[in-house]
């Protein structure tokens, strides 16, 4: 017998809706800015949330998830300008040009492991951005803009850009939800904690990982295209960028990694670390550094995952509770060596 | 025909200073399975070091060595006991999380303190020196330097770990970092050691590096992501191996650019990947 | 020479010992008997410095010793041949033994002795570990640890996985290492032979001394309820 709900994600749910008619609404009472705001932590937001789903859930820790955000990128700039596809149905294509990169460029990863696989992973997303730098047609180094909003007016684009982020968001954070849920998040667990103990219960550990790494890489191929259609402009160094890697890394590490509500918490303090320290350049980056450090060091779940630990909260339940009240999924690494 | 044998030739010297900046990661490798992402930054960090020295002291690059070498290992021991040894134990997300911190650190303060312009070593004329192998193929004196340190660097590795009891620690450190300490190893003090020889290491890489071509606070990762793909082609386990996969990696690219000057570095990538794909062990790994 | 004092230690969150009691002196050989389970290698972990515990409860030639670090145990003069003997792979015999003596303390034991001691050990110098069978891999780890010139050597499970007639050849060269002054801790799942080669055993069971004795005093039957905890 096992129980989900608990009172702090019922209050959580009621909290939840509301602010979604809140935000739903926003191009009718918000500014330009917040919008643009909004669309960036959205798609920081849904980076981290791949990211955590890849490494916290998945077991699998690449930092060459940018190599999907700056596809996603093209191929909106490619199917918009070039195709004449509709720029706003070309964000969920983008995730799906990503997915389908994402299949073969798993084969040759794979075949790294651990901290191997991280740096090959980095490689990739290299390889990806020298292609494209090199390409004239797609604006080589220099990059290119996306002439296919030209015809919307400036509100238009806001407004639905806009609300493809706060879509976003909600099916991002409803989809990871949905599936940690499932029997499929009971296999990721399961192979997070031990690969060996869940192939023999039977789960196929290798098919696992290549779906959480092409989900993964559809969702920072959605994200992608978002944050490009936003600043309208692109380029391989920029859109390829490891600091993408770097900035999602804080978020789900300070956050809270492996739980859902922890990225969320990540992208707040980074938003708000980002607003204090901008009058002093790159500081900002070495102060986040530091904590992200400390927090690797002292708080290994980090801040969600501390509170979690401290004050028994969840806003999403996904972990399952015996009906004696403790929980079911540890929180120490297992102990080695024999009893005796 | 010449001009591909010098281009190959252009490659197996570049290829020393790539199995320089490789050395020090294939130790950490080999002995605590540790992935610096800030071993590049590192390099880098070194070269800004050297700079501070030269200008301090009025030595040459290559004198200033003898300071820049041992601050190194002190740093690299310090590094390795105030902080990565909390990382060890199993989980591969500590040590790569934090080590990534630290990149984006060093980066950082790096730019704060030295601006972001390109900087470099001068050894006084003897960089752009060379001798005729004959049919116009010129080998650089300083190129066939690095070459050379590398190879010995190599030796010296090896008969290390071979003969030597530290050497024999790291070994069987890296083996089983339980049982060493019942034989009365200080496994915490021999990471700290290997760290420190490899930043070491980084030190004499960072000079050659800094002489040879300009350097920038945001060079780093592109020096890790070289010296990764030179231990990952030459095969793990050896050093033998990272110096032919520095040398393989030179040749890569030297031929990738001769193509086009845009091509360079992609085509060791592929290099990189083409090895993945057909030879994931690498082209001289050591059995275990 | 080797002493503790209420000794109690923890695996992770579970508690494996729940107050050890129990006493060395120079020139003895001390078995320690138990099932699977019952905190033998946990007490023996404790003693070498590989699992914490309160400083006093380990008390070795009237120093404090518990919770300190292995390495440094080691330099005391406390050497262990491991549960399974945890040869190093990457090393040959003749690297593994000189790892041995890292520490280069003193003593009478030197690479030559631990040849002569296991003649089979000098054809096999320079051959990989992993390439000797059990018995001599089980020669290797015990010359490993004599190489450290311990005053107190302690054995897990050395007959682990071996043949009777490999069993008792390790067992014969025991004698000759008592005889060089080193005092012997014998873990041991064979309880005739625990009790045959020992001066006094203690039988763990759960985590507590269950029963201890002179060896040749003590009864099969009293053993072996002891040993199951009837």
């Amino acid at each position: 017998m096992s129980e989900r709900a608990t009172k702090a994600s019922r209050v959580g749910a009621v909290i939840a809706v509301l602010a979604l008619v809140a935000f739903t609404t926003m191009p009718w009472w918000g500014e330009s800015s917040w919008m643009r705001t909004f669309v960036e932590f959205a798609c920081l937001l849904t980076l981290a949330q791949m990211w955590n789903l890849l490494a916290g859930y998945g077991g699998v820790v690449s930092i060459g998830q940018q190599a999907f955000l700056g596809l996603g990128a093209y191929a909106l700039f490619v199917l918009a300008d070039h195709a004449q596809v509709n720029p706003f149905l070309c964000v969920p294509l983008a995730g799906l040009v990503a997915a389908i990169i994402a299949w073969p460029t798993a084969k040759v990863v794979f075949r790294l492991r651990g901290g191997y696989f991280a740096v090959g992973t980095w490689v990739v997303a290299e390889v990806y951005r020298l292609l494209i730098a090199n390409a004239s047609f797609l604006g080589g180094g220099s990059g290119k803009s996306l002439a296919a909003v030209r015809p919307f007016t400036k509100a238009v684009r806001e407004s639905v850009t806009y609300w493809i982020a706060l879509t976003l968001v909600v099916s991002a954070i409803a989809f990871l939800y949905l599936l940690l849920r499932s029997r499929h998040g009971l296999a990721l667990t399961a192979i997070r904690d031990s690969e060996r103990a869940a192939a023999s219960q039977g789960i196929d550990v290798e098919a696992t990982k290549l779906w959480v790494y092409i989900a993964s890489a559809a969702g920072c191929g959605v994200a992608g295209a978002l944050y490009y259609l936003n600043t309208v402009r692109v380029s391989p160094d920029a859109a390829f960028n490891v600091g993408w890697t770097a900035y999602i890394i804080f978020i789900v590490v300070i956050g809270g990694i492996g739980t859902i509500e922890g990225p969320i918490l990540g992208t707040l303090i980074f938003f708000s670390l980002r607003e204090a320290l901008a009058d002093y350049g790159s500081v900002y980056l070495i102060v986040l550094g530091a904590v992200a450090v400390l927090v690797m060091v002292k708080f290994p779940r980090g801040l969600w995952g501390y509170v979690q630990q401290r004050f028994d909260l969840r806003f999403f339940p996904v972990q399952r509770r015996a009906a004696t009240g403790a929980t079911a999924l540890g929180a120490r690494p297992a102990t080695s060596g024999t009893r005796n | 025909m010449i001009g591909w044998l010098d281009t190959v030739i252009q490659g197996i010297l570049l290829g020393g200073l790539y199995a320089l900046f490789a050395m020090g990661l294939s130790l950490i490798f080999g002995v605590m399975r540790l992935v610096n992402i800030a071993h590049g930054d590192l390099i880098v960090l070194a070269a800004y070091l050297a700079l501070v020295v030269v200008d301090a002291t009025g030595l040459g690059p290559l004198n200033a060595l003898v300071i820049c070498v041992p601050a190194m290992f002190v740093l690299g021991y310090v590094l390795q006991r105030g902080l990565l040894n909390f990382t060890l134990g199993g989980d591969i997300l500590p040590p790569l999380l934090v080590t990534f911190g630290l990149s984006v650190i060093i980066q950082n303060a790096l730019l704060q303190t030295f601006s972001a312009d390109p900087r470099a070593l001068r050894l006084g004329g003897v960089e752009t020196g060379s001798f005729h192998l004959g049919a116009g193929i010129a080998v650089g004196y300083f190129p066939l330097l690095v070459l050379g340190v590398a190879v010995a660097l190599t030796g010296a590795l090896e008969l290390l770990f071979a003969h030597v009891p530290l050497g024999r620690a790291f070994r069987a450190t890296s083996d089983d970092p339980e049982a060493v300490q019942l034989m009365g190893v200080n496994d915490r003090h021999v990471y700290g050691l290997a760290m420190g020889i490899a930043l070491a290491i980084v030190a004499v890489a960072a000079v050659f590096y800094g002489i040879r071509t300009t350097f920038a606070p945001t060079d780093g990762p592109d020096r890790l992501l070289f010296a990764f793909e030179a231990v990952i082609i030459g095969g793990l386990g050896s050093f033998s191996g990272t110096l032919a996969g520095g040398i393989v990696l030179g040749v890569a690219q030297t031929i990738g650019f001769r193509l086009d000057p845009g091509w360079g570095v992609l085509t060791g990538h592929l290099a990189f990947l083409a090895v993945l794909l057909f030879k994931p062990t690498g082209l001289f790994p050591r059995t275990r | 020479m080797l002493s503790t004092h209420n000794l109690i230690a923890f695996y992770g969150d579970f508690q494996a010992l729940f107050g050890i009691d129990l006493e060395v002196n120079a020139g003895e050989v001390v078995a320690i008997i138990g099932a699977n389970g019952a905190g033998k290698s946990t007490l023996l972990k404790t003693i070498t410095g590989l699992v914490p515990t309160r400083s006093d409860a380990v008390r070795f030639e009237g120093r404090a010793i518990g919770g300190r670090a292995a390495h440094q145990i080691l330099s005391l003069g406390v050497a262990m041949v491991p549960e399974a003997r945890r040869l190093f792979t990457s090393l040959t015999v003749e690297e593994n033994l000189l790892l041995g003596g890292y520490r280069k303390r003193k003593g009478p034991w030197t690479l030559e002795r631990v040849y002569q001691l296991f003649p089979v050990l000098d054809e096999k110098r320079r051959a990989p570990s992993t390439a000797l069978s059990g018995g001599q891999q089980q020669m290797v780890a015990i010359g490993r640890a004599l190489m450290a010139n311990p005053k107190l050597l302690i054995c897990d499970e050395m007959s682990l996985g071996l043949a009777p007639i490999v069993i008792k050849g390790i067992y014969d060269a025991l004698p000759s290492i008592v005889a060089e002054g080193i005092t012997l801790v014998i873990v041991e799942q064979d309880v005739s032979l625990a009790m045959r080669v020992s001066h006094r055993l203690y039988c763990l069971q759960e985590g507590r001394v269950s029963l201890a004795g002179r060896s040749q005093d003590l009864r099969r039957e009293q053993v072996s309820a002891a040993y199951f905890g009837v």
